[in-house]
């Protein structure tokens, strides 16, 4: 025995025990978790293990009343859990995480079973992680209101997570809400429930109070339950694009606040001077890590000519040796897919590449649910592997020739979550980093997370972030942030009425120029009986003009704050100088404050500082606070030239371009900027202004899949604009206060890209 | 020797890299991480680890009685009992006893008749800070006294100045000097400090035809260390996919466990494969490793935790 395996030094089998977690499956059937204890398991669902096809357990499909009844029990617990000091709060998230610590070879087990990921992942991965979310979140709950005075948590929280990290985005979830003093309701994915049943038992020996956290199975309908019960204050969601874009919709209008972490395709930019065994490496652990189902996953290769055969030549080499098999084996690499249903959609995948010129290299796996590692080479941005996400250890492979087009490649995607870059030259790294739409950057490294690190998307990889303070505040609103009232119904479009006075003649504002309606339409804006002129009856033309025009005006975005504050304060220099004739549509005060206004922006211009977080190794961290390009902005009705720049000036103010769509009954004040705008250095195509119907306008920018962002001081339009805004996933803002200012109008016109540097000399 | 020895090429500068500290720490931590040897697996590469082992004396208390013993130890590495308990139909040996110049002869006369080589340090180790004309005639001494391996130490001034032409030269003298004898090339990576550097040395020790690239004297401060292990064995693979010619590896210094053992090992089958983990590319340069390599076979044999004094020392 022992001289054969001198012969071959072959590493032979070391599986983990599996024992501990078929002892504690045997408490099975699962009920779910409802107020602080578990029920009697009700229509019941297999949960299987993928690697061996064998069933773990069956645990019980969430109806609507069980989810009803975790609501109900959310909202009872919510006065008490939301009243106690942070102090006590975090006693219970510290005995949490101590709890956890004390059980995580089970954890680590059943998360094995349960997905089919490698013991080794779980264990060192997904475990600790899990810990260390809960340990920095029990010092959030101490320091919640010392730290974001004027805030309060929303209530209670529908979390809804996927199979791909079942603990950990149940820690990504649960650790933040109730850090912020929320109560929540949890659906585990269908396919891997139970480190989340074993979780509830943690709950239980923390002491937490009933109702404070409670758990239901179940499949897409008990998640829609959730989404869609008046109860729930926030939804947060993590899973594909296609069910994020459904839970928009579906709360469209509800005043649920929303955070979306969907799916993504991300780069990984390798170039010429990258260290390229390392990049090699890095390519194991963004695509070979966790069966390549991870949402950040650096599934497009981007590699530069000059290294491109070396490069790919390396990696084939490597992939050989990538082990695929028993999860529980401490020698695996790879583990088992997470369902048949998973292995056969990759598979039907990676057949529609190869069709469409992909060359497949594929490594090797046993029967069963595995999947083989995989590299498709010349894969053209035309071929569905290079946009769709495969969810699957199959990385597609393309060269680039410079800088540029490496960027070009990279963006060339509807999704923005992650980019991975690699390069022994920090100037050019940053560079990039700058440049690439994602939102989380790893420079010389991949899928590094820490607790005090916010991780979310861009674009159609969803909105808000996990982690760290930025995370933090996705889980409370400001104390003033009153529920909804009903909204006036938009006014019809006046009547025609006759002239009185000189006409004056107004016009959109286009790209820097004043242009009439495509259309060729006006009407009357009319005051108090009296008709104060007309206004150009903007169309869908319209706004696709502006927003084109718009796009063209990036330099805006790269001018530095200190640039954009002098034009700001330019800006309200000649607001000042054309007071007089502003007074013919606006009382005297509101110019005062607009140009009070101007002077506040401009101040903060270069004021709204990015970050560096402390995290967990030797890396800067740093949370970049980035415009999102091109943003729509429904104005109030009140208070027109204040409230249109109450928008306008804090989303330019951080370098965003906007298209504004003037109050419908009084737009000529907000037109008649166009002037002053012209006149201050405003560049052509950064501040655009529309008029016309109101409800056409702002569907149609809703719609468009080009502006990144959403403001509207419009409620009575919220539920139509959330619900067209699912298309490309922006993220809208109700403003509650469309006169009002400060940092909270900054902190929206931003997104969060954090970008990790290790170093070591 | 399975294969031919590297003859070495001209200095090549192009192929010298950057190498990134933080993605080779993260690579070798997760490498001994992602592998697990249990049962019969584990004391295989045990015994494999003996058979790769440079069993070492190069202290300056270093006496004729001190050498005999060790090499008495090499021939003899493990016990009857265990031997027998492992079902081994001989005695193992270990892969080379490493002294110092003077007492080779020693170990030669020793060793005579177990085909066990003697490995020997030269170049003025382990600083090497001596004119090279001594370094030379140094190991021309250590081969004249029956040496079949001599181990140098380069001039790590050469690293630290880019003086890559010197350091090319230099090794490529000490390999003439060496004759029929192998060349282990002592970095004396510690002292070196950055990947970058490590990368670059083991690269123009290989053109200059080193037979082996090794880490450490076992004096620096840092010794072998797994980052440090895996530049080495990576710049290896790239000689060898530029020239075709192969080099073995050896850490040396610091690796004091059976564990340290597996690690190492696993480090080349995975790196470098299959070839690399046999004694004519592969040495462990350790003195008191075997000894918990031992206890860790005895447990494996009876069941029961070992006691140092059990077993006989080096």
């Amino acid at each position: 025995m022992i001289t054969e395996i001198l012969e071959n030094m072959s590493y032979g089998p070391a599986p983990e025990s599996d024992a501990l977690a078929r002892d504690w499956l045997a408490r099975g059937p699962f009920g779910h978790f409802i107020n602080g204890r578990f029920t009697k398991p009700g229509v019941l669902f297999e949960t299987r293990d993928p690697a061996r096809d064998a069933v773990l357990a069956e645990v019980s499909q969430g109806s609507e009343a069980d989810v009803a009844a975790a609501v109900e029990a959310a909202t009872a617990a919510f006065p008490a859990w939301s009243a106690l000091p942070g102090y006590h709060r975090a006693r219970y998230l510290y005995a949490i995480a101590r709890q956890i610590q004390k059980r995580e070879r089970l954890f680590a087990v059943l998360e094995s079973l349960d997905n089919g990921k490698p013991l080794r992942e779980a264990r060192d991965g997904d475990v600790p992680l899990a810990v260390r979310h809960f340990y920095h979140h029990a010092g959030w709950a101490e320091l919640v209101a010392e730290e974001f005075p004027g805030q309060e948590p929303h209530g209670v929280c529908g979390q809804i997570i996927p199979w791909n990290f079942p603990l950990l985005m149940l820690a990504w979830k649960i650790a933040p809400a109730l850090a912020a003093g929320n109560t929540v309701v949890l659906k585990p994915a269908e396919y891997t429930p139970l480190t989340a049943l074993l979780f509830a038992e943690i709950c239980v020996e923390a002491g937490l109070p009933a109702g404070v956290v409670n758990i239901v199975t179940g499949d897409g309908a008990t998640g829609a339950a959730l989404v869609t019960h008046p109860g729930v204050a926030k939804i947060a969601f993590t899973g594909s694009t296609e069910v994020g874009r459904e839970i928009r919709r579906a709360t469209a209008g509800s005043g649920k606040a929303l955070t979306l972490e969907l799916g993504g395709k991300s780069p990984f930019l390798v170039f010429a001077d990258a260290d390229l065994d390392a990049a090699v490496e890095g390519v194991v652990d963004a695509i070979w890590f966790n069966q390549g189902e991870v949402c950040c996953a650096g599934s497009r290769i981007l590699v530069a000519d000059a290294v491109a055969e070396r490069f790919t030549a390396k990696l084939r080499a490597r992939m050989e040796s990538l082990r695929v098999g028993d999860p529980l084996d401490k020698s695996t690499d790879i583990g088992a897919i997470v369902h048949p249903r998973q292995l056969a959609r990759i598979r039907d995948l990676v057949a529609q590449g190869v069709a469409a010129g992909g060359v497949l290299h594929q490594g090797y796996a046993p029967e069963g649910c595995f999947c083989a590692p995989a590299l498709m080479l010349e894969v053209s941005p035309a071929n569905p592997c290079f946009s769709e996400e495969i969810f699957g250890p199959i990385a597609v492979v393309t060269s680039f020739r410079t800088p540029d087009e490496a960027i070009e490649l990279a963006n060339n995607t509807r999704y923005g979550l992650a980019a991975s870059i690699w390069s022994e030259n920090l100037t050019l790294a940053l560079d990039m980093a700058a440049r690439i739409k994602a939102g989380v950057v790893w420079i010389n490294a991949t899928n590094l997370f820490d607790a005090n690190a916010p991780f979310g998307g861009m674009r159609e990889s969803g909105f808000g972030r996990e982690g760290a303070r930025e995370g933090m505040a996705a889980y409370l609103r400001p104390l003033d942030a009153t529920a909804a009232t009903a909204p006036d119904p938009i006014a019809p479009l006046p009547q025609p009425v006759a002239i009185t006075g000189i006409d004056r003649t107004h016009k959109l504002y286009i790209g820097g120029a004043q242009k009439r309606a495509d259309n060729g339409q006006s009407y009357s804006i009319i005051q108090d009986g009296r008709l104060l002129g007309h206004a150009p009856l903007g169309s869908r033309k319209d706004v696709r003009n502006a927003v084109e025009a718009a796009q063209k005006a990036g330099g805006w975005t790269r001018m530095s704050g200190h640039q954009r504050a002098q034009v700001l304060y330019f800006l309200g220099e000649n607001l000042s100088a054309r007071a007089a004739s502003l007074e013919h549509f606006v009382a005297a005060e509101q110019i005062e404050a607009a140009i009070a206004r101007c002077f506040h922006y401009a101040a903060w211009a270069d004021k709204l500082d990015a970050r560096v977080h402390d995290t967990q190794g030797q890396h800067v961290t740093l949370a970049m606070k980035e415009p999102f390009g091109v943003m729509g902005l429904i104005c109030a009705e009140e208070a027109p030239l204040l409230g249109a720049l109450s928008l306008i000036l804090p989303a330019i103010a951080m370098g965003n371009r906007v298209v504004a769509v003037a109050p419908q009954a009084a737009p000529l004040a907000v037109l008649e900027l166009a002037q002053v705008l012209a006149c201050s250095d405003v560049p052509g195509g950064v501040v655009n202004i529309l008029s016309g119907p109101k409800a056409d306008l702002a569907q149609t920018l809703a719609a468009h899949e080009d502006v990144a962002a959403l403001w509207s001081a419009a409620p009575e339009l919220a539920d139509m604009i959330e619900r067209e805004s699912a298309g490309n996933l922006k993220p809208v803002w109700q403003v509650t206060d469309a006169t009002g200012q400060g940092r909270r109008f900054l902190e929206v016109a931003v997104q969060i890209k954090t970008i990790w540097i290790p170093y070591g000399a | 020797m399975a294969h031919t020895r590297n003859p070495g090429v001209p200095l090549a500068l192009e192929d010298l890299v950057s190498v990134n500290r933080p993605a080779a720490e993260r690579r070798a931590a997760s490498l001994v991480a992602r592998r697990s040897l249990k049962g019969a697996h584990q004391a295989a590469w045990l015994l494999n680890a003996i058979a790769c082992m440079d069993l070492t004396t190069l202290a300056g208390d270093d006496t004729p009685a001190r050498v005999r013993r060790l090499c008495a130890k090499a021939r003899r590495p493990l016990s009857d009992e265990v031997v027998a308990g492992l079902g081994l139909s001989e005695m193992p040996k270990t892969g080379a006893v490493c002294v110092y110049p003077t007492m080779v002869a020693t170990a030669v006369d020793a060793l005579a008749g177990s085909g066990i080589p003697v490995a020997s340090v030269a170049t003025g180790f382990p600083a090497g800070l001596m004119p090279l004309d001594l370094r030379l005639a140094e190991i021309r001494y250590a081969v004249d006294q029956g040496a079949q391996e001599i181990d140098i130490v380069i001039t790590r001034a050469h690293v630290l100045g880019g003086a890559w032409t010197a350091l090319h030269d230099e090794v490529a003298a000490m390999r003439e000097a060496c004759g029929a004898a192998h060349l282990k090339a002592i970095l004396a990576t510690g002292d070196l400090v950055t990947l970058t550097n490590v990368h670059a040395a083991s690269l123009v020790a290989m053109q200059a035809g080193a037979d082996f690239i090794k880490t450490s004297t076992g004096k620096e401060t840092v010794n072998a260390t797994l980052p440090v292990g895996l530049t080495m064995c990576r710049a290896i693979r790239e000689y060898r996919a530029a020239t075709g010619h192969i080099v073995g590896f050896k850490p040396a210094g610091g690796m004091k466990t059976a564990k340290d053992a597996l690690g190492w090992q696993v480090l080349m089958r995975e790196e470098l494969g299959l070839e690399w983990l046999r004694p004519d590319l592969f040495r462990l340069g350790a003195s008191s490793m075997l000894a918990d390599i031992e206890r860790q076979l005895s447990h494996h044999v009876t069941g029961r935790y070992a006691a140092h004094h059990r077993h006989a020392l080096a």
